[in-house]
């Protein structure tokens, strides 16, 4: 099949597309008008190069990566502007759960969630307070975290694009992981 | 206090390896003293066990959150579109 005579209709976009755009960036940033305007300049940015979509792609896969690059935008505009405050605040927040001598201290030791052995996917209620914990998070983490979890990127894509040191990227998911652990333990149990 | 001695004693670090574990193959070394530490810590098993657990539920609910734009928006969209087209 020759791939160059797959035309592309962008008054086919709407209708087709949207509902798949909106779901995909609003999984990954959690700003319902926000995420209707990256849609909409994703469209839009579209059109302006649409002579530029060849057919090597799908027509989705094509509009989904000019929507990654938006996203990926407001990752880094948001963490650049409040990252000492937010980071500084969560850092804050478990620096006593360790002490001086790297053990547990005694009242952030985990505690059995009594849902460990089978796995409880489908519990509303504590996916519930998962996502208010997740909220929590502070945005340079979260990116980090989503990037890792939802698109199952690379560590290397994932520095590359946030800005973030290859050394820092374990402690960002660590410090993540401890805080949103230490958020469930305290909203669930 | 020498490097494996740390690990061993240590709940940061060992934390820090539970929650690497859960995306890259540890090296040698970190494996070996992630499970010594393992084997006295009861309290960083329970983690291992919980950062697990709940990568799998954030990717679940990832996956299962549902969204739909509205239609009005949808149509205020489709007007955007047509009207740049039209430009053309």
């Amino acid at each position: 099949m020759d791939a160059d005579i797959i035309a592309t209709d962008p008054r086919r976009w709407v209708g087709t597309y949207a509902d798949y755009l909106y779901a995909f960036a609003r999984k990954r940033i959690d700003d319902d008008e926000l995420v209707k305007d990256l849609v909409q300049e994703t469209f839009l940015a579209a059109l302006q190069k649409v002579k530029s979509f060849e057919g090597k792609s799908s027509e989705r896969t094509w509009l989904t990566a000019i929507l990654k690059n938006k996203i990926i935008d407001v990752y880094r505009k948001k963490s650049s502007v409040i990252v000492s405050s937010d980071i500084v605040n969560a850092e804050r927040e478990q620096k006593d759960f360790f002490g001086e001598d790297g053990h547990w201290n005694k009242e952030h030791r985990p505690v059995a969630f009594g849902i460990e052995g089978h796995q409880n996917l489908e519990n509303k209620e504590f996916n519930k307070i998962l996502k208010q914990c997740m909220q929590k998070l502070p945005t340079l983490w979260l990116a980090v975290f989503t990037m890792k979890h939802i698109d199952d990127e690379s560590s290397e894509t994932i520095c590359a694009e946030l800005k973030v040191s290859s050394s820092n990227f374990w402690v960002i998911i660590h410090r993540t992981k401890l805080n949103l652990r230490a958020c469930l333990q305290k909203n669930w149990i | 206090m020498s490097a494996l001695k740390k690990i061993i004693y240590n709940c940061r670090q060992a934390t820090l390896l539970l929650d690497k574990r859960e995306f890259v193959k540890l090296t040698f070394r970190e494996a070996i003293e992630l499970r010594i530490h393992l084997y006295k810590c009861g309290v960083c098993k329970l983690y291992g066990q919980q950062t697990h657990i709940i990568n799998s539920m954030v990717v679940h609910l990832f996956e299962n959150q549902e969204y739909r734009l509205d239609d009005s928006f949808k149509r205020e969209l489709q007007a955007r579109i047509d009207e740049e087209l039209n430009k053309k």
